[in-house]
């Protein structure tokens, strides 16, 4: 920590400080749906930094996270809603999504977690897939989950009687929900943050990195590499269900469709195109990947009638078709990411 | 016992059709080591050109089975040529890259892909052009149509020429030799490059054709049909030991099967708790049992923990 009290770094912290406080008012001028915006992408941070422990860490290639953070998402969405009569307060079900989501994460990670590469991977996918098809499906007999309808009215998230949702009177400005929101998320994503820096050089972290380099290795030097294992799933497991709780109660509403594959997927496409294991580069992947199809979004259908006149190609699309091209090349031309660790970097030059 | 020999007929019939897809996953993986998540929407790409040439031969009175075949061979063509692409563009740059970095670029593909289709297909559903006449058969109080028997004897073909192309041609003792070492085969003079194309292609070939059975079975065609078709498929492959071919095949069919009589009997056996719409979870179900038990699939060999 000494490092950060030089004068540089301070200054440095103080300006991105000021960016995270400035940037929602900035994004409020172009209309709260860019407040909306910016507080997914802290969301993604949020998720893609849970799922770096798993896939960067501890390199376990996990294609099904979103169902931890469905659960997250589901657990909050049923304990504060009209849908059983229950409203207990954010604080209380938060913990309880993520202690739901970490036995998930057991329950998925202690069969498999002998499994290697691939094949782990696949079977995280058809667990994904199963949770998805039971929150599909668990209307009937018993209506738990509401099926495809999902669950609506959920409640926002109160502190005391701070309500985030509608617009409060603060010192003479005005927040809105989602502004309020945002600052919520800027929060726990630096809370976020603090644990993984932490986490990567604690000892755990270090044998995460050694199991993750060589798991034979890192068994004979005493390494004991199933709990550890296990460990990585749990955490990052309980990272998602915090996420899919704040989810559910920053948009009202939750239903399977949010989580399907493609998440996990895009999720762990931000987690590789930042940087794997690298905490910056992960963030900037979030950011970048959440970013990215909605700038496209509002910029292509305009686009196209400035350039050809008319709407040649359905923009929705093109947006997705140039997302698509954007992830090809740039792991083409920055095959460790944008922004890789130094070590990685270097290894990979090594190679070369 | 009718509903049983039913389900079983059905399971084969499906089972066939994701063998022949798991076997394009199969083919790439054993080769290279990388899963191939594009292959889905190549099948889907495959399909829609059937509709396209089929459906267009068709309105200008060519003979309905005629139009099926220059469909089909169509389809065939334009899948190779996209399947080489696809290894061109977003694998080879990315050879001695992470191991994660081609399986994004992969995904990517596949988002680009799907978004092409739809561009020029269109987001609705399409129907695919009755290729072969409707006929109905019944064997011991069950029935089965044409296409089921068309469906299960060519892709018993399609397997066979595989088959014997890997085994018994040059090109596959190449293929076989790169899977086990590229850097030694290619001292041998294999070209590896040569031999990891013609992967993509047999295996985009072979994806094309069940493309084009899928087409006929259901009769119906969209953008987004291949993923879930490619996922079903990619779970076969694993099921029988992924980067084994007979794996593949013999998982294709298993999966089918097991599919078709979980969708058929779920209900009796939970005492209507669960509904046959739990039919997907079967395969995934089945896949994480069977890796419990054998982490490397039913037919994979015993890997070493390092090479």
């Amino acid at each position: 920590m000494s490092k950060w009290l030089n004068p540089r770094s301070a200054f440095g912290i103080a300006l991105i400080a000021a960016a995270l406080i400035a940037l929602p008012f900035v994004a409020a001028m172009g209309g709260q749906a860019w407040v909306r915006i910016l507080n997914f992408a802290i969301l993604y941070v949020f998720l893609a930094l849970g799922l770096n422990i798993v896939v960067g860490f501890a390199g376990l290639l996990d294609l099904g996270y979103i169902a931890f953070y469905a659960v997250g998402a589901y657990t909050y969405a049923l304990l504060a809603s009209p849908h059983f009569g229950l409203h207990w307060p954010f604080w209380t079900i938060l913990p309880i999504g993520a202690v739901i989501a970490c036995f998930f994460g057991v329950l998925l990670g202690s069969p498999t977690l002998k499994l290697r590469g691939d094949y782990l991977a696949i079977v995280t996918l058809g667990f994904g897939e199963i949770v998805r098809i039971f929150m599909n499906n668990l209307n009937a007999p018993v209506n738990i989950t509401n099926g495809p309808q999902g669950i609506t009215l959920i409640d926002p998230v109160a502190i005391g009687g701070f309500k985030f949702s509608g617009t409060t009177q603060i010192l003479g400005y005005s927040l809105s929900g989602p502004q309020k929101y945002y600052f919520l998320l800027v929060a726990l994503a630096i809370l976020v943050i603090i644990i993984n820096l932490r986490l990567q050089n604690s000892r755990i972290g270090r044998a995460w990195q050694a199991i993750r380099e060589d798991e034979i290795a890192a068994k004979a030097v005493g390494i004991n590499t199933r709990n550890l294992k296990l460990l990585a799933f749990a955490m990052g497991a309980s990272f998602g269900g915090v996420a899919g709780g704040v989810f559910s109660a920053m948009q009202g509403f939750v239903s399977p469709e949010s989580f399907s594959l493609i998440e996990s997927i895009m999720i762990l496409a931000m987690v590789v195109l930042g940087g794997m294991g690298h905490i910056p580069g992960v963030i900037l992947g979030a950011v970048l990947l959440s970013i990215l199809p909605e700038v496209l979004r509002y910029g292509v259908g305009p686009l196209q009638m400035a350039v050809f006149g008319k709407m040649l190609i359905d923009p929705e699309s093109l947006r997705m078709l140039i997302f698509g091209l954007a992830l090809v090349l740039v792991m083409r031309f920055k095959p460790a990411g944008l922004w890789p660790s130094p070590e990685r970097k270097r290894e990979l030059q090594g190679d070369a | 016992m009718d509903i049983f020999l039913q389900q079983i007929i059905n399971g084969l019939v499906q089972g066939s059709i994701y063998a022949l897809v798991a076997l394009g996953y199969t083919m790439v993986y054993g080769i290279m080591g990388l899963i191939n998540f594009a292959h889905g929407e190549v099948v889907m790409i495959g399909t829609l050109v059937t509709i396209t040439v089929a459906g267009l031969l068709i309105k200008v009175g060519m003979p309905v089975a005629l139009a099926g075949l220059a469909g089909l061979i169509a389809a065939i063509l334009c899948c190779m040529a996209l399947g080489w692409g696809l290894e061109r563009i977003a694998y080879r740059p990315l050879r001695n890259a992470p191991r994660l970095t081609p399986l994004i670029t992969a995904i990517g593909m596949s988002i680009v892909l799907q978004n092409l289709a739809m561009i020029i297909w269109g987001r609705n559903y399409l129907t695919f052009p009755p290729l072969l006449p409707k006929m109905d058969f019944e064997f011991a109080g069950a029935n089965f149509t044409l296409v089921q028997v068309v469906i299960v004897l060519v892709s018993a073909a399609t397997m066979g020429g595989l088959l014997f192309l890997v085994y018994r041609t040059k090109l596959g003792m190449a293929m076989r030799a790169t899977s086990q070492n590229p850097a030694v085969a290619s001292l041998m003079g294999v070209n590896i490059n040569r031999v990891i194309a013609a992967a993509f292609v047999i295996g985009s070939a072979l994806g094309a054709v069940a493309g084009v059975m899928v087409g006929t079975y259901y009769e119906i065609a969209h953008y987004q049909m291949g993923f879930m078709l490619g996922l079903k498929a990619f779970t076969a492959a694993v099921l029988g030991g992924i980067g084994n071919l007979a794996g593949a095949m013999l998982g294709g069919v298993l999966l089918g099967l097991i599919e078709a009589l979980g969708a058929g009997y779920i209900g009796d056996l939970t005492g209507g708790f669960l509904g046959s719409h739990y039919q997907d979870i079967f395969a995934f179900v089945v896949l994480i049992v069977v890796l419990m038990f054998k982490p490397s699939g039913l037919f994979g060999e015993k890997t070493g923990d390092r090479a």
